[in-house]
């Protein structure tokens, strides 16, 4: 199911925070509980890796095996809780303009591209080295990097198991919504991936924007 | 005369090579799979074990695995579920990467002749005998209030496991990544709903997991979060740690695919 646009009240002029991440870039905001994050994929076709950490205790984080063992299903969507590593809902996705979104197929990094495409890859910018380094801001590590969920990357799941990450089937302008249900550390890393076609071979900017309602 | 290429003879090339990939990925490996194990198949020469333990039902074991050295799960039963996680023992912020495993080897399943990845590119372990086949990496394992819904109150539980066992080896919470849970038949309907198929388990269920690196593993045996059996049909499983044969040249979790065989390189680089 997609909804088509945020509640009304929520509008650019709204807006308390608009901000365009470059390609390639990580950010960061404590956002608060009743806040809405919406990520726009700008141009199209762009994965956005998130992790989501509890503000007052960040060794309670997203899980993506607690979430899709909650919902019972494998794609994160319209209507999808994204619970903590203690059970607790952490968020909500409260808008979609896209339709369907991964948590099974993790976040890139130098030494899995080595494996995956060769080791002429390793010397490429990744999502991990985004993550580590805007973990490091809050004190936080590489152990404390787990499954992520991946917004706007299309990674089918046949009955037999095949699994591969496919050509992004987000338009410009594609956008989620998550509404915060606990204060909570939200850090994006905007996917510089090249050699899949999660961003269509070709890393381009994103936009967040934050209200500070839910979408009801 | 220098050709330079241009930016989109670069994205047709990593296109090509991710396609070359898929194609070797999702068709050609899967045909190339060693058979699953026959349930009366591979003995363990009483000579290579090295310890043998007996884990009751909803309980966790610790287990330091050595390169070179196998482990064998057994399900007596046919009842159980074992979920496992795992840290490399020299440096532990190096884990078991379910992701990397998954996306590496284009399937969502792992069996026998797949290998399980850490989230460093390396080997951590190769499914060298497997009579099951149906393992699960997307679900996890169950939770306090997975278990308390499904079995009462109170009811012992995966997560609190492995929390119990990383607090034995000097670890916490924040080291607890997503688990493999072994005798666990989860697919993904056409819907994408997850769906349970209790007829794949049988009694005396065995994987052999030989370790790559050196290990620390926690294991728990309690019943996956989609079995719907009343009460938790979990029951002893048995753990044999054993010193595995070396590896042949043409061992297939070595050889399956170009992928596996850039992992087991980089992992033997630790130890060369």
């Amino acid at each position: 199911m997609i909804a088509d646009s945020g509640s009304s009240s929520m509008s650019a002029s709204t807006a308390i925070y608009v901000h365009d991440i470059p390609a390639e870039r990580p950010w960061s905001y404590a956002l608060k509980k009743g806040q809405t994050l919406r990520i726009i994929d700008s141009e199209g076709q762009q994965a956005v890796d998130a992790l989501l950490y509890c503000l007052a205790d960040p060794a309670e984080r997203y899980s993506a095996q607690d979430t899709l063992r909650t919902q019972g299903s494998a794609y994160v969507e319209l209507g999808t809780r994204l619970i903590s590593n203690k059970g607790r809902v952490m968020a909500r996705i409260t808008a979609d303009s896209c339709g369907r979104h991964d948590t099974s197929a993790g976040c890139c990094s130098c030494e899995s591209n080595a494996v995956r495409f060769g080791e002429a890859t390793k010397y490429q910018h990744a999502c991990r080295e985004n993550f580590i380094l805007e973990l490091s801001r809050y004190g936080l590590s590489k152990r404390d990097i787990v499954a992520n969920l991946n917004f706007f990357m299309n990674v089918p799941i046949d009955p037999n198991g095949n699994f591969a990450v496919v050509d992004g089937i987000s338009a410009p302008g594609n956008y989620v919504d998550v509404s915060m249900e606990l204060d909570v550390i939200f850090v994006i890393s905007n996917c510089p991936q090249v050699n899949n076609p999660c961003n269509g071979f070709n890393p381009t900017p994103i936009r967040v924007m934050i209200w500070d309602e839910p979408k009801l | 005369m220098t050709v330079i290429a241009s930016r989109q003879d670069i994205v047709e090339a990593n296109r090509r090579r991710y396609e070359e990939l898929r194609t070797a990925g999702q068709e050609a490996k899967p045909k190339a799979l060693p058979e699953l194990t026959a349930l009366d198949a591979a003995p363990i020469l009483p000579e290579a074990v090295i310890s043998r333990e007996e884990v009751p039902g909803d309980w966790y074991a610790i287990v330091r695995l050595r390169r070179g050295e196998a482990l064998r799960i057994a399900d007596p039963a046919g009842q159980s579920s074992v979920s496992m996680i795992a840290w490399r023992e020299e440096e532990t912020s190096e884990r078991i990467n379910c992701a990397d495993t998954v996306k590496v080897q284009w399937s969502a399943v792992v069996s026998r002749g797949r290998v399980i990845l850490s989230d460093m590119g390396r080997v951590m372990f190769s499914l060298i005998e497997d009579t099951s086949g149906a393992h699960d990496l997307m679900v996890g394992g169950s939770s306090p209030a997975s278990a308390a819904a499904a079995y009462g109150a109170a009811s012992r539980n995966t997560q609190e496991n492995f929390t119990a066992g990383a607090a034995k080896v000097g670890l916490g919470p924040r080291d607890i990544p997503p688990c493999v849970t072994f005798f666990a038949t989860v697919a993904v309907d056409p819907a994408g709903r997850f769906v349970w198929n209790e007829t794949v388990k049988r009694p005396g269920d065995f994987v052999d997991l030989r370790a790559e690196m050196n290990t620390i593993v926690v294991l728990s045996n309690c019943a996956h979060p989609l079995n719907p059996a009343r009460p938790s049909p979990s029951r002893p499983i048995t753990l044999v740690r054993y010193r595995a044969p070396a590896a042949m040249a043409d061992d297939p979790c070595r050889t399956g695919s170009a992928e596996a065989a850039r992992a087991f390189a980089f992992t033997d680089r630790l130890y060369g």
